[in-house]
């Protein structure tokens, strides 16, 4: 078991053809069982072509039916990034992994609205994936470092999850799945979705949740873990040293208005009952802790 | 991106909100000449920089008579005007805008912004005009009234009432600020803005409703779709270093340290700066190489730390991910030798040929110290800084 993704996830590239799609295409199917799981791709124009074997289609809806596929992972660039989750909406998929950086929030309020009520799940934008380790990869994370195991990782953050996740593999920790949700202010699915997702997830015994300042998504999330979760959690959350009125490097990274500083997320999150660090050094170490009890 | 008051007003004006009368000036002689344009009465002369509460920093000034106007003029173009959110350092004022005064009956408070949780826009409004909106929210939330605005409605007329009523807009003029509301709603959303306010919005003494003050910020995400956005920004209010980072596909930001940071990601780059924090140093700056950290880009990087005479020591902190750390430890040499580095540099590297990189760092020749994780090379840095 795991969450979101495994082996049997069937997967299309959109923007296959392009130099970030065709690159992390080709390292995502060499991962475990990439090879079964990515299915085709996409490519406006471009449909009855192949990439190393793998069928290109002309529009999601067609890929959908040809393929079977229940998921898709977006490089397409910003300025059509939005229209591209869209497409995977409307032709029913599942699961869709956005990773492209840098789509205007305009776009994404617009996207957002579009998939109320409807039952596509969205990871993204502007984050590293998905990974079940020893199963499926879908996104541009490095796969040697993770290893299956009993960990769950949620994170705002790319390469900070992957020092999380490089801590765990030292002290022989392995993951469940590991959901970078993104860094920016509107995007699908948030800390708390991955947070329930891995508390009924039977192979998840325990979850780290890395944080960024900005917004009060951790807050969100750490409030439903008091009330509901049954495995322990460790936090943190970066950013304790970034001033406010500037942002971050991400655009949900910013602390304005007195509001989303890391001082009040780690405080609600120790008020909630999960164990934080303030040592991003330490996430892996505290999470052993905990294990031993 | 941030623009001027007067460029936000003008913007405000093509969507219909009504504004006062009055011109940028890039001299005095230009705001004597804009007074006279206005006419005989009272004028307001106002700094235009890139931050707020320039009244109490001394930045506005209310003038009677051409005399005074170019006094005013010629007191506040080119003063360093210091308010609480340009540090102590302030701000040189190199435009001012100047405007017919208003009979100010009421001021009050008309803000936007996207609504994260809610993930769509807000408009909020408080009969609490003029002054600091922060301060109103920290120590009377219940003056502040918020609306959700539906994307797929866009801002209702009724609600754009029911909210101006609820910040005590006189009756027969609810109507005015409606279409001021609607007006902004329009402006925020065409031009990708991520935050507006309206600061104070007026009530006049001959029944207008009038925005005094605007301003407006960009997501710059949008920029590729705002080709018009490039003859709005202005350099001098920005870093330079800033400047020159974005240039070069960097992500920048001076602070107060002695510590340069040189980090491959926006949350690693935050961890990095606290845990330097927790060993007892303190950050010079934000720094994230981004995904693809080249020889070129970790040049740059370098040079932007360098150009900070307070840097007293560097931290690389590369997770490498996908990226081989071979080839960023090659970046760093080179870096590190064309630059003629001479404070000590304490480089972090994980992922794929961490030995290999490893190896090229210790047989450079360069007085580099490894670290084997975050703890060891905060603990490094901290040290050599202090040395």
């Amino acid at each position: 078991m795991a969450i979101l993704i495994d082996r049997n996830t069937r997967v299309l590239t959109q923007g296959i053809t392009g130099k970030t799609g065709m690159f992390h295409t080709r390292l995502c199917r060499e991962y475990a069982f990439g090879n079964e799981c990515f299915v085709g791709g996409v490519t406006p124009g471009k449909g009855g072509q192949n990439f190393e074997g793998v069928p290109i289609f002309d529009s999601v809806a067609e890929a959908r039916r040809e393929t079977g596929a229940n998921a898709s992972v977006i490089y397409v660039p910003p300025p059509y990034a939005a229209a591209a989750i869209d497409e995977a909406v409307e032709a029913g998929i599942e699961l869709v992994i956005c990773i492209t950086e840098g789509i205007p929030v305009r776009d994404m309020i617009q996207t957002r609205y579009r998939m109320r009520g409807k039952s596509t799940l969205l990871v993204g934008p502007n984050c590293p994936g998905v990974i079940t380790p020893g199963q499926l990869k879908i996104g541009i994370m490095p796969g040697h470092i993770h290893q299956p195991g009993p960990i769950g990782v949620v994170s705002r953050s790319g390469t900070l999850t992957y020092e999380a996740v490089g801590q765990l593999r030292e002290l022989g920790l392995g993951q469940s799945s590991c959901v970078g949700i993104g860094g920016d202010p509107v995007n699908g699915m948030k800390h708390l979705e991955v947070m329930q997702r891995f508390n009924d997830d039977p192979a998840t015994e325990a979850v780290i949740m890395v944080g960024e300042i900005g917004g009060s998504d951790e807050e969100i999330c750490a409030r439903w873990i008091k009330e509901h979760m049954t495995k322990p959690v460790v936090g943190f959350i970066a950013g304790m040293t970034a001033p406010p009125g500037k942002r971050m490097g991400h655009a949900g990274a910013i602390i304005s208005g007195g509001q989303g500083t890391a001082q009040e997320k780690l405080a609600t999150m120790e008020e909630c009952g999960i164990k934080i660090t303030r040592n991003p050094a330490e996430m892996g170490r505290t999470l052993q802790a905990l294990l031993r009890g | 991106m941030k623009i001027h008051e007067y460029q936000a007003k003008a913007l405000l004006q093509r969507f219909g909100v009504a504004v006062p009368r009055g011109f940028p000036c890039f001299t005095v002689g230009e705001a004597v000449a804009a007074g006279q344009q206005l006419g005989a009465g009272v004028c307001v002369v106002k700094a235009q920089i890139h931050a707020g509460g320039r009244g109490k920093g001394g930045g506005v000034k209310v003038v009677r008579t051409e005399a005074e106007l170019e006094e005013a003029a010629r007191r506040i173009m080119g003063m360093q005007l210091v308010t609480h959110q340009t540090g102590p350092q302030g701000q040189t004022v190199r435009r001012l805008l100047v405007e017919e005064g208003a009979d100010i009956r009421q001021e009050l408070y008309i803000g936007m912004v996207v609504d994260r949780t809610t993930q769509q826009v807000a408009l909020m409004g408080s009969a609490a005009g003029g002054m600091d909106i922060e301060e109103v929210a920290a120590q009377h939330p219940e003056k502040i009234h918020a609306v959700q605005i539906d994307p797929g409605q866009g801002l209702l007329p009724a609600q754009a009432e029911t909210l101006a009523r609820q910040i005590e807009v006189p009756e027969p003029l609810v109507a005015q600020a409606r279409d001021l509301m609607l007006g902004l709603y329009h402006a925020f959303v065409e031009s990708d803005a991520s935050l507006a306010e309206i600061n104070p919005m007026a009530v006049t003494g001959d029944g207008r409703i009038l925005a005094l003050d605007a301003k407006f910020n960009f997501d710059d995400n949008a920029a590729f779709r705002h080709g018009e956005w490039q003859d709005w920004r202005d350099f001098d209010e920005e870093d330079p270093n800033e400047i020159a980072a974005s240039r070069h596909g960097l992500s920048y930001i001076s602070l107060e340290g002695n510590i340069g940071c040189l980090v491959n990601g926006a949350g690693l780059a935050m961890a990095t700066m606290d845990i330097v924090k927790l060993y007892g140093g303190s950050p010079a700056n934000f720094l994230d190489v981004g995904g693809g950290a080249t020889t070129e880009k970790v040049t740059e990087a370098f040079k932007l730390m360098l150009a900070n005479p307070e840097v007293q020591a560097i931290l690389v902190n590369i997770f490498g991910g996908i990226m081989k750390c071979d080839v960023i430890a090659e970046g760093v040499v080179a870096a590190a030798r064309q630059v003629h580095l001479t404070v000590p540099l304490v480089v972090r590297l994980e992922g794929t040929n961490v030995a290999l990189g490893k190896r090229i760092l210790a047989e450079s020749g360069l007085p580099i110290l490894s670290a084997a994780n975050m703890d060891d090379a905060a603990a490094q840095v901290v040290a050599a800084a202090r040395r």
